[in-house]
């Protein structure tokens, strides 16, 4: 409906010729994008393709070589992040870019506080923010710590303060990749309210329903050139990928499903945890995982699954259960502990918990082994390179260079080299939690074909995903959890992906019983 | 050149060699070095002789910063070896036998090394926030070396102890190659070690850190033990210079020059990437900028605030913003030119 109208306007932002270099790079080579007041459009791309550095262009955050933008008529020059907010344009970024230390009303209305004479009217500031919240469907104490909440509502205080800027532009990148189901329809009724007002939404995400159920235009880029803008009823799903990835076939459709595979039951599990939990985290639950095996966890943001890993792994401390690894009992009380007995753990968080973004992405991969050995006794140079170049290689993580810093590479990439962290340490149990968050669609497949690849090879594995196709491609057991406890387990063979939802969404806790649905 | 120029080294470099020229232009003989009896003299070898305390001390400094901590008791630590040495040689018979002087060491040492590991204990083990943990000593130690002196300034002869600070060997003044030493062990221990890049990630991200299986509390805790073992011999040094354990002057506010040493090296304060190097010309830094002072003929009563004046223009000369800016400034003017041409054009 809207896309009829949005032609007929002149665009509010309109970049021509967008061209800026990094080292070595081009990151952006002439690329045109134009926004219209009123619609939903999407940027797609590979990462890499340039999507950050095109909306850091049109954000103030990088200075173009070349190139105009011109907004609502006027030609602009960005030098910084406040020219491009004075503009009218605003941005929620892909992870949660806020003060955790602060309240959730200060988040929201930092710099455009309720001012009474020389002070604050912290009430009415307060009374502001919950109305914006409110606006979203949110009902939070807004004078609660921010980072006493989930990601996912992290989110969404991102979200109400870029509206508290009133802008004309709202720039959404991967906003919807820590929400659950409900709270990304609770998003997209804002977005088309905002549409509806005549606020141009640039939105950025991986997931392809969400793309099409929202969008009314695409504009696609490829290594840093643009490929095309098309109106959302001109491109199907198949060839938009195509023109992402630019060939021919979705790699995630081919790749085969191992869910199938038998396991070996028959002898102790690499790792069994029995009724392990803590008060007012996770109820105690049972977990066990077998040699080869891949075990997927499913459930929403915040059913437990990320609380019974860390349990599992020691990142904390459980006040219940016991572990067995191997069938030998053990204490899991700290990470140490935990790779102690060849268990390893990917965090959600790759920033806050995964990668040392100052450190180069050698030491990133060696970290693992190097902490294992401790501080004494040094990898050798020779044998970091060996295991750096044999990761790199692997993994495909670009660029190919070991030296180059961790915290510069893409989310794909920085969890490619997470991953090859790990495996360099040799483990016995891979726990992986959310390991395809945030990335594109080749790093995806790498990484689901490497999980594959490594469980027929023997290695154990926990997975989780909110990505329930890739949980069913993957797992040949899921452990379903809601609730902050373990609802129930199903033999991957016998259950598809409608099953599975309903399973999450319906499984009353009467009929609690193993494999039932198998 | 564009290497160079990038290279984390070169502001920091640059600053210190400014200085030298200046001195060298306003009295040429700066830079004169003279043997004399089998020893150097000169001005540069003063600055190198009497830099060995703030050496020791920023090196020490330079590691926990990168750990995200700051280590505020050295100058107190500093007073306590010192009053601890000297409290032994003076107590003995015979303040000249080596034996009595090595014994007074070994007791500075160990208990330089005991306050480290407080430190270290209430910031790795008990969590208290590293300012506020080595704040603890900074206040209370002055006051220990104060009751192991009894309140005196104790002032001894003894020709084994001075000869640490004014002693020559090698043509060299011996303070400097202590400190040239712990320069040597320091850089050796964190780089051929993986202490160095462990210390880094601790610094950079504690949790992700502590994920990955870092023992991030003994990296921390050895990192305040190094700091209050090498502020004990800076205590050493210091006091067999003057020849006395005086609990107020000794090493008064050093810890702020050795913090301004690490930053002026191009450390960063938030801690992570550290670099021992670039704390050496930090320290050469501020000591040849203390001779520059002696040098010039500054009025006392000018020069702290000229020795405050020549730090902030190379701070200021130094940082990154800075930088940023000129380059914007140059490339924006480049900008404009081209847009001015594309409007031309459509």
């Amino acid at each position: 409906m809207s896309a009829d109208t949005a032609v007929s306007l002149a665009p509010v932002v309109a970049m021509t010729g967008i061209t800026i270099r990094f080292p070595g790079v081009l990151a952006l080579d002439n690329v045109d994008f134009a926004l219209r007041p009123g619609e939903v459009h999407a940027l797609m791309g590979e990462n890499g393709a340039g999507k950050s550095t095109l909306i850091k262009a049109l954000t103030g955050v990088y200075a173009i070589d070349e190139g105009t933008i011109v907004v609502a008529g006027e030609p602009r020059v960005f030098t910084q992040t406040a020219d491009a907010q004075d503009a009218g344009i605003s941005t929620v970024y892909q992870e949660v870019n806020l003060c955790t230390n602060l309240s959730v009303g200060e988040n929201i209305m930092l710099g455009h506080e309720v001012r009474r004479g020389a002070g604050i009217d912290w009430k009415a500031t307060h009374r502001a923010a919950a109305a914006h919240l409110e606006s979203l469907g949110q009902h939070l104490d807004t004078r609660s710590l921010l980072s006493t909440h989930s990601i996912a509502l992290q989110q969404l205080v991102a979200i109400s303060r870029a509206m508290v800027l009133d802008a004309k532009v709202l720039i959404l990148d991967e906003p919807t990749s820590s929400l659950d189901r409900d709270e990304v329809e609770q998003l997209f009724t804002v977005i088309r309210d905002l549409r509806d007002t005549g606020v141009a939404i640039l939105f950025v995400s991986h997931f392809l329903d969400q793309i099409y159920e929202i969008s009314d235009r695409i504009t696609v880029l490829r290594n840093g050139k643009l490929i095309g803008e098309y109106p959302i009823e001109d491109l199907p799903r198949g060839a938009l990928v195509s023109r992402m990835i630019g060939r021919e076939l979705d790699e995630l459709e081919a790749l085969s499903s191992v869910s199938a595979r038998d396991i070996d039951r028959s002898g102790e599990p690499t790792l069994r945890a029995t009724g392990l939990g803590r008060r007012g985290i996770l109820e105690p639950a049972d977990l066990s995982v077998y040699e080869g095996e891949v075990v997927g966890i499913a459930g929403l943001l915040g059913s437990g699954r990320t609380e019974l890993v860390r349990l599992v792994y020691g990142a904390d401390r459980p006040d219940s259960g016991q572990i067995t690894v191997d069938g030998v009992a053990t204490k899991v009380s700290s990470p140490r502990q935990a790779i102690d007995q060849h268990i390893a753990f990917s965090s959600e968080n790759r920033r806050a918990e995964g990668i040392i973004a100052d450190l180069s992405v050698a030491e990133n991969i060696v970290l693992g082994i190097q902490a294992r050995r401790g501080a004494l006794r040094k990898v050798s140079r020779a044998e970091q390179d060996a295991v750096v170049a044999e990761y790199i290689e692997a993994l495909g993580i670009r660029p190919a260079d070991p030296n180059a810093i961790a915290g510069n590479l893409s989310g794909g990439n920085q969890q490619k080299v997470l991953l090859g962290r790990w495996l360099a340490t040799a483990p016995k149990l891979l726990i992986l939690d959310e390991p395809t968050r945030g990335i594109d669609v080749g790093a995806k497949a790498d990484i689901q074909r490497k999980v594959a690849e490594l469980s027929a090879a023997g290695l154990s594995v926990i997975f989780i995903s909110s990505e329930l196709e890739e949980v069913l491609r993957l797992a040949q057991r899921v452990v379903v959890m809601r609730d902050r406890r373990a609802i129930g387990e199903l033999d991957a063979r016998g259950v598809d992906l409608d099953g599975l939802i309903d399973y999450i969404a319906n499984k009353s806790e009467a009929d609690k019983s193993e494999g039932s649905a198998a | 050149m564009k290497k160079l120029l990038k290279h984390r080294l070169f502001w920091p470099i640059i600053a210190l060699l400014t200085l030298i020229v200046v001195n060298t232009i306003a009295r040429p003989q700066f830079i004169a070095v003279t043997v004399r009896d089998g020893q150097l003299y000169g001005a540069l070898i003063d600055i190198l002789r009497n830099s060995a305390p703030l050496m020791l001390v920023a090196l020490g400094m330079t590691v926990v910063i990168a750990t995200r901590g700051i280590d505020l008791s050295v100058g107190a630590i500093m007073a306590v070896s010192g009053a601890v040495a000297l409290t032994i040689i003076g107590g003995s018979d015979d303040p000249d036998n080596i034996g009595t002087v090595l014994v007074a060491l070994v007791a500075a040492l160990g208990v330089s090394l005991i306050l480290g590991a407080w430190n270290g204990f209430l910031v790795a083990v008990v969590g208290i926030q590293p300012i506020i943990a080595t704040l603890v000593l900074m206040l209370a130690g002055r006051g220990v070396a104060l009751l192991i002196t009894d309140g005196f300034i104790t002032t001894v002869n003894s020709a084994p102890y001075s000869f640490i600070a004014s002693g020559y060997l090698l043509f060299l003044p011996v303070a400097f190659l202590i400190s040239l030493a712990a320069i040597a062990i320091v850089a050796l221990f964190e780089r051929r070690t993986a202490l160095g890049v462990l210390t880094e990630a601790v610094g950079i991200n504690p949790e992700a850190s502590r994920l990955a299986g870092v023992r991030s509390r003994g990296i921390i805790f050895s990192a305040y033990l190094s700091s209050g073992l090498l502020a004990g011999i800076a205590g050493i040094i210091y006091s067999a210079n003057i020849r006395a354990a005086d609990a107020n002057a000794t090493g008064q506010f050093i810890e702020l020059y050795a913090i301004l040493a690490v930053v002026l090296g191009g450390t960063s304060l938030m801690g992570g990437k550290f670099t021992i190097a670039g704390t050496v010309v930090g320290v050469l830094t501020i000591q040849t900028l203390e001779m520059t002072i002696l040098f010039l003929g500054v009025p006392p009563a000018q020069s702290p605030v000229f020795f405050a004046i020549v730090v902030v223009v190379v701070v200021v000369v130094q940082s990154p913003q800075l930088h940023r800016w000129v380059r914007r400034a140059m490339t924006s003017r480049s900008h404009t030119d081209t847009t001015s041409k594309t409007e031309v054009a459509s």
